[in-house]
């Protein structure tokens, strides 16, 4: 991208001494360093002061017994032990990994379909764009009790309709087994919009003499997505599934607000929407257990950290990088 | 603009293409047409909460929960609204949520793109290695950076102010931030900068006068997602705020939903949820274009 200055030049480069010059570059170099530290400062001390600090504080608590007010005692490995016989701590594990394997698929599929629906250059996309943007702006407080209201099992308008179409009416946030999937469900609805912007992004940069050449081959509408689009947008699907399991392992809030009204820290009817985080903030904030909170959250920390590596490995099977190619 | 063969073709092969091209563009019509169906249906899908909350807004408590319902109420209870202003200190949470928003989002956004610039354009030792690992701190969830955290605010006497709400963003503005603004910034020709550099210009300059103007749709993209995030945010204020007027509207509304007004209060709380979404709906139609757009031109490029 850059080209070289001097060689465009050969008269006032050989007009300058070399000394001078290099000596000029090392002070223009060394400018550039100091200023990029200077401007990085306030990363780099939020780096130390809010991640990397508690990161660490947050490991020694986790072999404590605290409770925010008396002074951390050491307990070893206690905490960590805890864990192993904890029914809550095991529901709540299994209920997470439950509604991320809803949740992750069906808002990384959903919202790439419909990024692929909007990319087809049809009039008033702008429209659409934005129709289907607008749940992602809905606060998690007023989404909560929008969905609780849509959902109630006996005036909710969901259950109206299916009751006038002759199916089943379901307690959908009050029967343990329908939890989860509606939890999945409402997260569909308020994290398809910015999922679904990224691919759209990422559809823009697909080169469209790809497809040309393609429907020149007689490649169908079917073809043309399985063989151009998907290959060249993997990149994208992987950022998007990175976010997504990062994102839904510390789902926390729309569910938390659901259950508020049924009492602070409620997971729902016999804890069947105890997600992770739930546990974790009920451990922390409503038992004053830090110690345990601390270890959980290390816990969560391992298990986002696994994943990602996991997928990073994965990737070299089914993600393709342009550069690599060439 | 497809043909690109050169010399004389057979007729025979013209005809044919024109054909297939005729056959292309009617397929290609087909196409849209079911693309604007299944957009139109799943967005109405999309939209139906939207319709149904405003309509619950507007109903009276016994209204609210007649069997089947009525879509457009017949005599819609505008006084909801009125209520709801009077029983809640609405000005109170709306200045609080406006002083934490404000007050982050400036921060945010400044402190984001001008590191952003740093790991993007200036030259420096371990630069790349800690911009690896402020995006590695994407994975770190945030309930184990909140305990430490709160505990170092208690000992600033912070707890019940704005100060934890705001403050911490000064301090980068968020790992995700500072990636899409250095993927962004890194798309502008570096010749600019060096070309600048050599007439004397200094590295502020540089940023102030090349790169931030040249940035504006990213820009934008931070700006609005960052004014949602805090305008929205639930987790810090629960977290940090106590008392009743420090209260912000995501807290008020969802202290409006507890025991306090009994099971029949949803009327109200649908109204509440409206005004607190409104405003949003509101700025979105108007920074619109410059976001989507921003969005879409930034692009997310490894």
């Amino acid at each position: 991208m850059s080209t070289p200055g001097p060689s465009t030049q050969p008269v006032a480069s050989s007009t300058v001494a070399p000394s001078t010059r290099r000596r000029g570059w090392s002070a223009l170099r060394r400018r550039q360093a100091l200023d990029g530290y200077l401007l990085a400062a306030p990363a780099i001390l939020g780096l130390l002061i809010f991640t990397a600090y508690p990161v660490i504080y947050t490991f020694y608590l986790s072999f404590t017994e605290y409770n925010f007010v008396k002074t951390p005692v050491w307990v070893g490995l206690a905490n960590y032990q805890d864990m192993v016989g904890d029914e809550l701590f095991r529901k709540s594990l299994i209920q997470t990994f439950y509604y991320c394997a809803l949740s992750i698929p069906l808002t990384l599929v959903g919202s790439f379909l419909v990024a692929i629906l909007l990319n087809q250059g049809v009039r008033g996309i702008s429209f659409y764009r934005t129709i289907w943007y607008l749940p992602a702006l809905v606060p998690a407080a007023a989404a909560a009790a929008l969905w609780r209201w849509i959902l109630n099992r006996d005036f909710g308008i969901v259950n109206e309709l299916l009751y006038r179409l002759g199916l089943p009416t379901p307690g959908w946030l009050v029967e343990p087994e329908w939890t989860i999937p509606t939890l999945a469900l409402v997260a569909f609805w308020t994290g398809l919009g910015g999922t679904m912007l990224i691919f759209l992004a990422g559809l823009q940069g697909v080169p469209t003499h790809l497809y040309e050449a393609a429907a020149l081959d007689g490649a169908s509408a079917w073809r043309r997505l399985w063989n151009v689009t998907i290959p060249m947008m993997s990149p994208i699907i992987f950022f998007n599934l990175i976010l997504g399991v990062i994102g839904s392992f510390q789902a926390f809030t729309t569910v938390y607000l659901i259950y508020t009204p049924t009492g602070s820290g409620s997971a729902g009817p016999s804890d069947s929407g105890m997600l992770y985080l739930i546990y974790l903030y009920r451990n922390a904030f409503q038992y004053f257990r830090v110690g345990y909170a601390a270890a959980l959250s290390w816990v969560l920390f391992l298990i986002i950290v696994a994943l990602t590596l996991f997928l990073f490995r994965m990737q070299r099977r089914w993600v393709y990088y342009e550069a690599e190619a060439r | 603009m497809v043909v690109t063969t050169s010399g004389v073709e057979p007729d025979t092969l013209v005809e044919e293409r024109t054909t297939w091209f005729a056959g292309q563009r009617t397929r290609r019509r087909l196409g849209h047409l079911a693309a604007y169906l299944l957009l139109t249906a799943g967005g109405i899908v999309m939209m139906v909460p939207f319709a149904w909350l405003v309509s619950s807004s507007l109903k009276s408590p016994q209204d609210i929960f007649v069997i089947p319902p009525e879509w457009i109420p017949a005599d819609p209870r505008w006084e909801n609204y009125k209520e709801v202003m009077s029983k809640l200190p609405f000005l109170t949470y709306l200045r609080n949520t406006l002083i934490i928003t404000i007050g982050a989002l400036v921060g945010q956004v400044a402190s984001a793109s001008v590191s952003a610039y740093s790991f993007a354009r200036l030259r420096w030792p371990g630069r790349d290695v800690i911009f690896a690992i402020i995006l590695a701190t994407i994975m770190v969830p945030y309930t184990v950076t909140l305990i430490p955290t709160f505990i170092l605010f208690k000992q600033f006497g912070w707890i019940d102010t704005f100060f934890p709400l705001i403050v911490p963003y000064w301090f980068g503005g968020g790992a995700f931030n500072i990636f899409l603004l250095r993927q962004f910034f890194r798309t502008i020709p570096m010749e600019l900068d060096e070309s600048a550099r050599l007439d004397g210009a200094s590295s502020w300059r540089i940023f102030v006068e090349i790169v931030l103007p040249l940035s504006k749709p990213a820009i934008a993209v931070v700006t609005v997602f960052g004014f949602l995030s805090h305008w929205n945010d639930f987790f810090g204020p629960l977290v940090y705020l106590n008392s009743e007027d420090h209260r912000t509207l995501a807290l008020g509304l969802t202290a409006l939903q507890g025991l306090a007004w009994g099971r029949d209060a949803t009327h109200l709380v649908m109204a509440v949820s409206v005004i607190m979404i409104a405003p949003i709906i509101v700025l979105f139609f108007l920074a619109q274009r410059t976001f989507i757009e921003g969005i879409v031109l930034t692009g997310i490029k490894g």
